[in-house]
């Protein structure tokens, strides 16, 4: 095979190789940053810019990729790849994709190295720029944050794709980047990535039930023990940023208190990935139910939260155990009242608040409205209704004003509407019918003005 | 020589037809770009270097890489822009922007330069409206993912590395590259776009941009 090859073009080949392969390494990383690339275009050659691209060499990487090959260059049986993967503030990590540089038998002997291969290494870098910005992986490293970052692992020999999952849960799909024929065999450059991360697509954070099952297996302990050799992609100032990330892996405790008391749908996409990472682990760790042990602080009832539910339904919270005698609930003029179920209702003394006129099927409003009276404080008219206070949820302490009762309360009993109030209904109905056609006549007046805010609105 | 032609198709909305557009035209362009070439005696040429920029969409969740060159972009977006224009704000409809590649065969006198196409990429583009802003935001993501894929398709052909114009003597590169731009230098390409009624009937009127040669003038 070599013995067709002139010593210069074999020498000029191996360079080609060498530097395609340490170009491929800082693209691939620098696409993982979390940042967008720039870099300008120069009509004068300057001669270090090989395959003639802008390509800058971070040296930490250009270093990995030199550990890497350790003299050695992408061959037959020798590929070179860097595999990408997340890590989360807990420590968590899960491979999301592997770029393989590999060389296969098929040879292209007529080729001239100098030209035809060396241009179509540039072409093949220029597919590579556009490629790592379409994995999935690129949209997750330009949200890397506090919350996870990205980090990149240089090998070089066999490729390895079991981290993208194993057995049933594979679940990843191969883009070929290109390949270049050489004549010493046939240089392919392709991506494996995984593919559930798709169902991890921003909108899809908002649903939890179905995206737990698919990553159980992403906590397994990895069977390669080269968690050790990962960097992160963050290149900025690494000093800086290496102590910044040990801080927040040691800070467990914030990291738990924000995720269990935001909901989940204010949670936006890179933590709720982390979120879903969290709840997972705790049902693997402490075998009980997640939710309800990272929610629930210290065992007291969770009825109030479930007040602020829109189902009313009141449930017995987690390690309660005499659920008769923890069952508190405000005397909430709730709108809803007259729906909600007394199923759990041990107690004589329902403190729940019925609204007196308003019957089971009487529209929400009515019921709003006549409940305005029964204000925050007032003795209810009825001696079987007992007044408790309203204890939200999570809040600190007891004795001190709570805003947040406050602003429930304030809430849950608006004024009521003027236009709403039964006496001058009747009165104000007379009023507008008499003015409805002075109205109508000073709308026709005004046509042409109507129909040209029609016409922007189309 | 046989013209290669390569058909991709997009459904967008339509304020994202202009940078559902530029993100295609500008992954094809950067593999049919090349540095500026410096012409040295005894038929030898050094070649510049190819900065490259990412983009983001505002309209559409996704990004992509371009060729460094102001130049070239407001080239691209001018043309991409009267596309848009041509097929209507707020309508549905159907489209096709055409990039060609082609050689110039220069002639003798009196008859004009031929154009020799050797690489047709056609895009045609399905304008849709949407009704609310749900809608709208699963298509960001739905077109997003749908550009991605037309990345891929862009790179596959690319890398068959099927014909290209060979290299040219200094005498020739005005018959292969486009030499306006400072910065970096295309194969000789051109622009143009066909706007289909929403019936799908043939095209009333053709409207030709020959942008390269209105900026020759």
């Amino acid at each position: 095979m070599d013995s067709d090859l002139s010593p210069q073009d074999k020498k000029d080949l191996d360079k080609f190789i060498k530097f395609f392969a340490l170009k491929t390494v800082q693209v691939i990383v620098q696409a993982r940053l979390g940042e967008k690339i720039c870099t300008r275009s120069s009509s004068s050659p300057t001669g270090s810019d090989w395959f003639n691209l802008a390509i800058k060499d971070i040296p930490e990487v250009t270093h990995e990729a030199k550990k890497a090959l350790a003299g050695q260059l992408p061959g037959i049986g020798r590929s070179m790849c860097v595999e990408i993967s997340l890590k989360t503030s807990e420590g968590d990590s899960m491979e999301l994709e592997t770029w393989c540089l590999e060389m296969n038998e098929k040879c292209d002997k007529d080729i001239k190295v100098s030209y035809t291969v060396y241009n179509r290494l540039s072409l093949l870098l220029k597919s590579l720029l556009a490629i790592t910005r379409v994995t999935p992986a690129y949209k997750l490293s330009r949200k890397q944050g506090h919350d996870y970052v990205i980090l990149y692992r240089i090998y070089f020999g066999e490729v390895q794709l079991t981290g993208l999952g194993e057995g049933n849960h594979a679940r990843f799909q191969t883009v070929r980047v290109g390949v270049v024929g050489t004549p010493v065999g046939t240089i392919t450059l392709s991506c494996a990535y995984r593919t559930n991360l798709a169902f991890m697509s921003t909108r899809q954070f908002e649903r939890t039930a179905p995206i737990m099952g698919i990553i159980i297996d992403h906590f397994v302990e990895r069977p390669f023990g080269n968690m050790g050799h990962m960097h992160p992609c963050n290149y900025r100032a690494p000093a800086e940023e290496e102590g910044g990330y040990t801080g927040v892996e040691d800070s467990q405790e914030v990291c738990t208190t924000s995720f269990s008391t935001s909901p989940p749908s204010q949670v936006r996409t890179p933590p709720n990935l982390v979120f879903n990472f969290y709840i997972r682990l705790l049902k693997k760790r402490n075998g009980e139910d997640a939710e309800a042990s990272s929610r629930s602080t210290d065992g007291k009832s969770v009825s109030p939260r479930d007040v602020m539910e829109t189902t009313f339904t009141r449930k017995v919270g987690a390690f309660v155990n005499k659920p008769g005698t923890q069952v508190t609930t405000a005397s909430l003029d709730l709108p809803f009242a007259a729906f909600a179920p007394r199923a759990y209702d041990i107690e004589e003394n329902d403190p729940m608040v019925q609204p007196p006129e308003s019957p089971a099927t009487s529209s929400p409003l009515q019921g709003s409205l006549h409940s305005q009276g029964s204000g925050e404080s007032g003795v209810p008219a009825q001696d079987d209704f007992v007044m408790v206070d309203f204890k939200p949820a999570f809040s600190k302490d007891d004795l001190l004003p709570m805003d947040l009762g406050t602003f429930y309360r304030e809430f849950q009993n608006p004024p009521q509407l003027a236009s709403l109030t039964i006496d001058v209904s009747s009165q104000s109905m007379a009023e507008d019918l008499d003015s409805l056609p002075e109205k109508l006549a000073v709308y026709e007046k005004n046509i042409d003005e109507f129909d040209a805010f029609v016409d922007t609105l189309q | 020589m046989n013209c290669r032609s390569e058909v991709l198709e997009v459904s967008v909305e339509g304020r994202q037809v202009d940078e559902a557009m530029l993100a295609l035209v500008h992954t094809i362009l950067l593999h049919r770009s090349t540095g500026k070439f410096h012409y040295k005696k005894e038929g030898t040429y050094s070649i510049g270097t190819v900065g490259t920029q990412d983009i983001d969409c505002d309209f559409i969740d996704f990004s992509f890489v371009r060729v460094s060159s102001d130049e070239l972009d407001r080239v691209i977006r001018k043309a991409v822009g009267e596309f848009k224009d041509a097929m209507g704000n707020g309508t549905d409809g159907m489209g096709q922007i055409s990039l060609e590649f082609y050689q110039k065969k220069k002639s003798r006198w009196p008859f004009s330069d031929e154009c020799i196409p050797w690489e047709v990429w056609s895009i045609k583009v399905n304008v849709v409206n949407l009704a609310n802003e749900q809608e709208r935001q699963i298509c960001r993501e739905k077109v997003g993912e749908k550009l991605g894929e037309k990345v891929i398709n862009i790179v596959e052909v690319i890398n068959r590395h099927e014909y290209l114009p060979k290299m040219p003597t200094q005498s020739e590169v005005d018959n292969v590259f486009d030499t306006s731009l400072k910065d970096v230098q295309p194969y000789l390409y051109k622009i143009t776009f066909q706007i289909t009624d929403t019936l799908g009937t043939s095209v009333s009127t053709t409207m030709r941009r020959l942008i390269k040669d209105t900026l020759a003038l």
